[in-house]
């Protein structure tokens, strides 16, 4: 993907949260959901790193993730207005979608209930050999879960190629880093297991390209697991409804002051490879994208009760 | 016609699964060179190698997180959970996981869990639980408990195919049991297929897994008292066919529900429902429980035999029954 193509998805995605955020306001979808705002260089970047032929999975905040691999932002939405054509009939919501053409694994809106899955998945790659790598993302509050840790045991002792990638947003809910990890260094769990572990600027959407495409290698060689840290910041609140009262508005100011979209876009304008009049022009565009999703998913008829009728099973 | 223990007609399906599908795996702690804590994959390792008999860490909610994800992915993955008492570890992965796959997303998870419930070996409260009942009330987790050798191979073949996830309970008073056999393996058997054990016309027994034996047992003391009982082992409780079982109780008009397990909550209450809804009618007296104290499983050899239903308990049951 080139640059123009990385700032373009980080755009879908930004306001692709924004909407969602404006929807649930408007009374327009319900349930529940978690944004990314703040976090779209993460989604971005490793997505761009990966492979056709890899697979990914994701958290409760897997949007970005979803839409940087490639998912149809209609359909997407779709599963948070309840619709019949979203990814999984509207019967999942916000954090139940899979996209297996894509090699998108979802998450399943238990925390860390994705690590020893996306291990699995690794686990059938390196059986078949078919080559393909696993990217696993999960947040900082995951990284406390049991099966973090018995994942990465087991994927370092039969070096399978999985990249544990975590997003370390500062905040485990409403847990900052700080009160819920006794060193807050994620990457240095890794020591722990015998395998890589590196920090990232998460913000900045290149360097967690290129640490992702770098570790993808070296899975793909067969040299097993790594643990990348990519250090952001929720801009957005934890769900919907969240007051943020465990953080000032300061501390949010300076955050919103490394916007990842702001410092690529500066990036951008400073190389020349995006003028100013594109920059208009592209989040217009982004932003139509959003409005023609929201126009098919309040088009799109409900899903069918019959369903409840049908096996649950194969 | 051959003698073979409930544990080698297990081996010898997995092994013969093996051969015949090159993406059935197995996994679990201690199946490789120790040969399983029963002994159930013994000797598998040295035919398959270490990549087909993988050995895992102690860490249950991983390995099954990672058997689900391999199964996602195109595998036939076989887990073996030590002890039943263990998938507590693991149950948020069985449950939010592999039973969620095919109904929310529509990928398919083809994983068998093969697990020892059970108690009567004193192995105390954590290693003898029967706790099927966790799951018979989760959409998307078939339960297969079979109770002889015959049904476990055609069973596990199933087990093996299905396109779900099937938790596969192997009560381990079985597993050193002998049963007389026709050679070879006996075709695959379809779930959801209960099926008669002993037929008679005074009582009906329903059971599964172990205490379709106790059961036997007791039925065979009935009869020299001249109390005809009828046995029916449900094979797999999810799917659930009852239909064996309310042609009996329509024409006995008495039932018996045999549970290894403390009887709050047990899954013997819900049969109980349905044989109500199905067969009202038809029963001369409320139909009737027999299953464990809501007690946690005893170690000690006296008190734990007092906890298990027992062919003497059932017999007096059924008896008291019939004379009322």
């Amino acid at each position: 993907m080139d640059a123009l193509s990385l700032y373009d998805l980080m755009l879908t995605i930004r306001f692709f949260e924004e909407a969602i955020e404006r929807l649930f306001l408007e009374g327009r979808i319900m349930g529940t959901a978690h944004t990314c705002i703040g976090q779209e260089a993460v989604a971005v970047g490793v997505a761009a790193a990966l492979e056709p032929c890899d697979a990914l999975t994701t958290t409760h905040r897997g949007h970005g993730h979803f839409l940087a691999r490639g998912a149809d932002p209609g359909r997407a939405l779709a599963e948070l207005f309840g619709r019949a054509v979203g990814y999984s009939r509207g019967l999942g919501g916000s954090q139940m979608m899979m996209d297996v053409s894509r090699g998108f694994y979802g998450a399943n809106g238990i925390t860390g209930g994705s690590i020893p899955f996306a291990t699995g998945l690794a686990l059938e790659a390196q059986y078949r050999k078919t080559g393909r790598v696993t990217a696993c993302l999960f947040g900082d509050g995951a990284s406390n879960q049991g099966v973090f840790h018995e994942s990465l045991n087991l994927a370092a002792l039969w070096k399978l190629p999985v990249l544990y990638i975590v997003e370390n947003n500062g905040y485990a809910m409403s847990t900052a880093t700080a009160r819920g990890l006794a060193d807050p260094c994620v990457a240095g769990r890794a020591a722990a297991y015998g395998i890589p572990g590196e920090r990232v600027d998460g913000n900045d959407v290149l360097a967690v390209r290129d640490i992702v495409a770098r570790h993808a290698a070296r899975a793909r060689a067969g040299k097993g697991p790594s643990l990348i840290e990519c250090v952001t910041y929720r801009l957005s609140g934890h769900s919907r409804g969240d007051p943020r009262v465990y953080r000032s508005r300061e501390e949010e100011a300076q955050a919103w002051s490394r916007d990842p979209i702001r410092l690529f876009e500066a990036r951008l304008l400073a190389e020349g490879v995006l003028g100013e009049a594109d920059v208009a022009a592209r989040h217009e565009a982004a932003q139509q994208r959003i409005e023609t999703a929201i126009a098919f998913c309040e088009a799109a008829e409900l899903p069918d009760p019959e369903i409840l009728g049908e096996p649950v099973f194969a | 016609m051959r003698t073979v223990t409930f544990t080698q007609i297990l081996r010898e399906t997995l092994a013969a699964e093996m051969r015949r599908d090159a993406s059935v795996i197995l996994i679990g702690e201690d199946i490789g060179v120790y040969g399983g804590s029963f002994g159930v994959t013994r000797g598998l390792l040295d035919e398959f190698g270490p990549e087909r008999v993988r050995d895992t860490p102690i860490s249950e909610q991983a390995i099954t997180g990672v058997a689900i994800g391999a199964a996602a992915a195109g595998l036939r993955p076989v887990l073996e959970i030590m002890f039943m008492d263990f998938i507590t570890l693991a149950v948020d992965q069985l449950v939010n996981m592999a039973a969620k796959l095919y109904p929310i997303y529509g990928v398919r998870c083809p994983l068998v869990v093969r697990t020892p419930p059970g108690a009567g070996r004193g192995y105390g409260a954590t290693h003898s639980q029967s706790l099927e009942r966790l799951f018979t009330g989760v959409p998307g987790i078939k339960i297969v408990a079979p109770s002889d050798a015959t049904d476990a191979a055609g069973l596990l073949q199933t087990a093996i195919r299905d396109d779900n996830p099937v938790l596969f309970l192997e009560h381990k008073l079985l597993y050193p049991q002998r049963f007389e056999m026709e050679d070879g393996l006996p075709p695959p058997i379809p779930f959801g297929t209960s099926r008669f054990v002993r037929e008679g016309t005074d009582v009906t027994l329903v059971a599964w897994s172990y205490m379709t034996q106790v059961a036997r047992q007791a039925a065979a003391a009935l009869a020299e008292e001249g109390i005809e009982a009828e046995v029916v082992d449900l094979r797999t409780l999810n799917p659930l066919d009852l239909g064996i079982a309310v042609e009996s109780a329509q024409n006995t008009g008495r039932v018996i529900l045999v549970e290894e397990g403390p009887q709050t909550g047990g899954f013997a209450a819900e049969i109980a429902a349905r044989l109500a809804e199905r067969a009202h009618g038809a029963l001369t007296c409320p139909v009737r429980r027999l299953a464990a104290p809501d007690w946690p499983v005893p170690s000690a050899k006296n008190l734990e035999a007092v906890w298990m239903p027992s062919a003497d308990a059932i017999a007096a049951l059924a008896r008291s029954m019939v004379d009322a």
